[in-house]
């Protein structure tokens, strides 16, 4: 069933294309936006069942599509994004577009204004193609708790996979995209976007990134700004960047970057720091592997493809050196804390008097509030809430924030000295292993899970260092496996190069490579 | 109804003849409700008189006050949504204000500019760096849920505010106080919410919500409802003055919470509680001579004293507890993760290369030397340049704009400050009260009395007649005096055989009067006098009368 519902063919050239080739394309009009844009509709809609979109824009994106067309045919290029599909994570507030965050409580929210990174590829032309799906209120790292319904990851129904798990007819064990963009991390491997946007707090567009086969950059805090993203975690969020390729990555972050006046923490990106560059040399490169992150739980093909990269990376000239980030495992239970705390907090505007969702409960206004809120929220949501009050209150501030507050500051200091001893980046897994089966991932809860899906990826959320994950192979299960450079802040650029160098290395294949057998 | 408008004219009344407002409202408050809180008059005033002592084993009471001031700015503390009064329900909210999802604070940097004038004006600490936290508490009118608000570190702190009010039995002794500033902190103001009980509906208004308000924390250093209304109206001048906040109690632009215990002098203080809902100065005074006095009765009867949040109820005059929602609340306190350090800098040089000019960057050199001249500098001013009395500059600064009327009339006539002062403060401002009227409104220029006080400094027309042609003026606006003066003909009678013959009718028709005269009584020479003036209308030069009668009887 499922093989004849979604053939993963190799669909022509066009939509496997990276931003960098299809944009060169549309300039010297082998490409037609409007084309681009309706193939990207149609590949949507043949690729439903993986749920990667909440809100499909398919007649903004073809009035945007249109007006592309005609620019480019007058030979006026707004930008490199001109004419090219994106999709945006349904966690950025879209104009007059809707924007549930996956929950109840906002499943017919229509934001009034767009996030300034939205407005900044709309401004370079882009098209927005729609919303991906996501956990709710991106408290996951699966992409299984959102109230649309789970997000299947494309490689489920690819040839390596599905001649692995035992054939075609068997459609349960389809595996998870990791979370919680996992829509974002969808939409761009099953080629229906050129790039999405994600958010990342924990490590929620390079888990997806990782799991779906993708470049997810999760930059340097402060260099893109947060207005538009509704907050789960204000002092760790950042937008994220999934695409294709390494480059593509560089070209979104160029775009997306700088100082926003509607965002007080982001600054201007600083020039001192080398951009990126495809020609990077690693021979002047100290790569550091935190000793750390040989953690329990890691599989032995993750950890293979690791040890490959780092020997990769030596015999190319690059010093590699052991490191210790002693705080590192702190870090879940630190993260743990100070994210309930500002989710307690972030959450308590959806009351229901504003926007959002509001129980017919009607016997007074606290009554109201408790209905609305109880009826709007999952479960995991509630739970982040409750703990998250818990721990602010003046009896156990110090004891839970204060504390969380100050190993978070330790857990900087690590990367600090790190750095500061001559490591230019940091090479770790993403994830422990590739990904779960929905069947088997959906036996822990969601705290379980993000505890243990978040270990590799969020201390660098808690010091707001750039860290990227690039794709390296696929396992044995034919499914990939990713590992993550982390960098010193506004270090970006360097990040991507040395990035860059890898992806030229690894081979890693697109899913447009892979017919799906028994068609 | 009635029974209450009666009861409250005489006030008014009372109060529209100086501009002591308070102070004298404060005075006959006591007077009125005497038997009711005689012990709270005897140990205030005993307080506020030096000479008096105080009985150490008597209660007294402390006041310590909390005053939100609304920053007087074009537009919010963190969006740029405006701010007015009057406008139309919810047309100035942003979508920050409304707390939409995404939306993030931007400072702005006028309200920080303006809490640190006013922390230097108030001789406050300047914090070089203070932090933003959040408030949480569910309600209506709180759209996010929580308060942006400075609790760990507050922009200014330590400061003090000297304040005078008038003592003395004729009320005419100027008495120093300094109450201690605590600290300035930066807040969000909230939404209002409107009940309508019969529909069982609350209306939510946002336009205020975001609002940049500062909060400044009073020190429990006075002891009673007359020393908190006279701090109250000090910092009201200074605001003003200042153009931080323009100060209107009645419009909520400041409101003022008083924390009220009992004691005895040098025991620890007592529990205390919070009157809220006060919307005047002169409420402000009767909440907290109430609320001390109920403290004292309750102790008396030997009750508690419970630590609870009272409404003050203006018509009955009581302080009521207020119902308590879920007692006591836990805010939950966080910082606010969206805005970075508020660091203040001493001058331009210290400011990091690349900010200078940036928004949010805050510079003390400038708003130091910018700093308007204050309240108590212009009262000192006014007594060296003019050689007025303390009261005098009292009335004078604490009257809007009529410190400015009087300079302006001082200028345009030859007569001395001095003598000049009662025609300001009594006959102008006495008008004024009585129509009830701010000086910005007065229908009479400086320079229409001016040219007024020109005619009798000259000898053309008698302080009687003077008077007589305010009147005309103030009814007529835009008639000048020589005007009134030549058309009513009220003119001085210089002719001396007119007076001659008025002096002697008067004389005829009280021989009693020219006995007792006669007989020594020197006092009847006024009388006479005064008979004269009656007969001409005020218009008789008094000093050619007096001499006519002087010889007529001698």
């Amino acid at each position: 069933m499922p093989g004849n519902r979604w053939a993963l063919r190799y669909c022509g050239n066009m939509l496997s294309l990276t931003i960098k080739e299809v944009s060169l394309a549309l300039r010297e009009g082998k490409i037609s936006p409007l084309e681009l844009c309706r193939k990207c509709l149609k590949r949507i809609k043949k690729t439903q069942h993986l749920n990667a979109y909440i809100t499909v824009t398919e007649e903004l994106a073809l009035k945007q599509a249109e007006e592309a067309e005609s620019r480019l045919l007058q030979g006026v290029y707004q930008g490199i994004l001109d004419g090219i599909p994106f999709a945006v994570k349904d966690n950025f507030c879209t104009e007059n577009i809707r924007t549930t965050c996956a929950s109840r409580m906002l499943k017919d929210f229509l934001p009034p204004y767009n996030a300034t990174v939205v407005q900044k590829l709309l401004d370079q032309g882009a098209v927005l193609v729609g919303k991906t799906n996501m956990d709710e209120f991106a408290m996951g790292s699966g992409s299984t708790d959102g109230v649309f319904g789970p997000v299947r990851n494309p490689w489920s129904y690819a040839a390596p996979y599905r001649e692995q798990s035992g054939g075609a007819e068997d459609d349960s064990e389809w595996v998870i995209t990791g979370g919680s963009s996992g829509g974002s991390g969808a939409a761009v491997t099953s080629l229906t976007s050129f790039l999405a946007l994600g958010s990342d707090t924990g490590g929620s567009t390079r888990n997806p990134g990782a799991l779906c086969g993708a470049v997810a950059l999760k930059p340097t805090y402060g260099l893109l700004s947060r207005h538009g993203l509704i907050p789960l975690v204000n002092s760790m969020d950042v937008p994220g960047i999934v695409t294709r390729s390494t480059s593509d990555a560089a070209i979104v972050l160029e775009v997306l970057q700088g100082r926003d006046l509607k965002d007080s923490t982001t600054v201007q990106s600083p020039t001192s720091h080398a951009g990126f560059s495809e020609d990077f040399d690693v021979r002047n490169l100290c790569v550091g592997i935190p000793k750390e992150y040989h953690a329990p739980g890691l599989s032995q093909e993750t950890l293979a493809q690791w040890s490959r990269l780092a020997d990769l990376l030596e015999g190319a000239g690059a010093r590699v050196r052991e490191v210790s980030l002693p705080h590192t495992q702190h870090s879940i239970v630190c993260y743990h804390v100070l994210c309930c705390a500002e989710v307690a907090s972030n959450m308590a505007r959806f009351d229901g008097l504003e926007y959002g969702h509001r129980s017919t409960e009607d016997s007074s206004t606290d009554a109201m509030y408790a209905a609305s809120r109880h009826e709007g929220f999952n479960a995991v949501v509630r739970g982040r809430i409750l703990s998250g009050n818990f721990f602010l209150l003046q009896q156990n501030y110090e004891r839970y924030f204060l504390k969380a507050q100050q190993v978070r500051r330790l857990i900087a200091e690590d990367f600090e000295h790190a750095f500061s001893a001559g490591v230019d980046v940091l090479l770790t897994p993403t994830t422990l292993s590739d990904a779960a089966s929905y069947s088997h991932f959906i036996q822990a809860d969601n705290r379980t899970r993000s505890t243990q899906e978040d270990v590799f990826t969020q201390p660098a959320n808690l010091a707001g260092l750039p860290a990227v994950s690039v794709p390296t192979a696929l396992s044995s299960r034919g499914l990939p496996i990713g590992l993550q450079l982390i960098g010193p802040a506004f270090q970006d650029g360097m990040l991507l190069s040395v990035a860059h160098w890898i992806e030229q290395r690894v081979g890693f294949p697109s899913i447009s490579n892979y017919e799906v057998p028994n068609k | 109804m009635a029974a209450c408008t009666v009861l409250v004219t005489p006030l008014l009344y009372v109060n529209k003849q100086s501009s002591l407002f308070y102070y004298k409202a404060c005075n006959i408050h006591r007077q009125c409700v005497t038997k009711k809180i005689s012990t709270s008059v005897s140990r205030c005033s005993s307080q506020a008189d030096p000479q008096k002592k105080s009985r150490p084993h008597e209660l007294v009471g402390v006041v310590g006050l909390e005053i939100h001031a609304q920053i007087q700015s074009n537009t919010k503390l963190f969006s740029g949504s405006k701010v007015g009064f009057s406008a139309p329900p919810n047309s100035l909210v942003s979508f920050f204000d409304a707390s939409l999802p995404g939306t993030l604070p931007v400072l702005n940097r006028r309200c920080v500019e303006a809490a640190v004038m006013t922390a230097l004006a108030l001789n406050c600490t300047i914090n070089k760096k203070s932090f933003f936290d959040r408030k949480h508490y569910f309600y209506a009118d709180l759209p996010a849920g929580y308060q942006i608000t400075q609790q760990r570190r507050a922009v200014a702190v330590d400061g003090q505010l000297a304040y005078s009010l008038l003592g003395g039995r004729k009320r005419n002794q100027i008495q120093s106080r300094t109450v201690r500033i605590k600290q300035i902190q930066l807040e969000q103001d909230s939404g209002k919410s409107l009940h309508d009980d019969q529909r069982s509906q609350t209306l939510i208004d946002l336009n205020r919500a975001g609002v940049g308000l500062m909060e400044l924390v009073m020190e429990p250093d006075m002891s009673c409802g007359e020393q908190a209304a006279a701090a109250v109206r000090e910092l009201q001048l200074v605001l003003q003055a200042l153009g931080t906040c323009q100060g209107n109690m009645s419009e909520g632009q400041l409101r003022v919470d008083a924390n009220v215990s009992v004691h005895r002098p040098g025991e620890e203080l007592g529990v205390r509680t919070e009157v809220k809902n006060i919307n005047s100065a002169r409420f402000l005074s009767r909440a907290i001579d109430y609320e001390i006095q109920r403290q004292i009765e309750a102790l008396g009867r030997g009750e508690a004293v419970l630590n609870e949040t009272r409404t003050y109820d203006s018509k009955s005059g009581h302080t009521i507890p207020m119902r308590d929602k879920e007692g006591l609340q836990d805010y939950r306190f966080m910082p606010e993760p969206n805005l970075p350090p508020l660091v203040v800098y001493e001058d331009r040089g210290s400011v990091p290369a690349g900010l200078l000019g940036a928004e949010g960057v805050v510079v003390l050199e400038g708003l130091r030397e910018g700093l308007p001249e204050l309240p108590s500098v212009k009262r000192a001013r006014l007594v060296r340049s003019y050689g007025l009395l303390p009261e005098h500059s009292f009335t004078l600064v604490n009257e809007d704009g009529l410190m400015e009327y009087f300079e302006a009339v001082v200028k345009e006539t030859r007569k001395e400050p001095r003598k000049l002062i009662g025609w300001v403060t009594n006959e102008l401002l006495g008008h004024l009260k009585h129509h009830n009227l701010s000086v910005s409104k007065c229908p009479v220029s400086p320079s229409a009395l001016a040219e007024l006080l020109e005619l009798q400094e000259a000898g053309h027309i008698s302080s009687t007649v003077a008077k007589q042609v305010l009147g005309e003026m103030w009814r007529d606006p835009g008639r000048r005096a020589p005007e009134v003066v030549r058309e009513q003909d009220l003119g001085l009678v210089c002719d001396s055989s007119d007076l001659q013959r008025v002096c002697q009718r008067v004389l005829d028709s009280h021989p009693d009067l020219v006995r007792a005269l006669q007989e020594g009584n020197k006092k009847v020479l006024n009388r006479l006098m005064g008979l004269v003036q009656k007969e001409t209308k005020g218009r008789a030069d008094p000093v050619l009368v007096r001499s006519l009668l002087e010889e007529k009887t001698s």
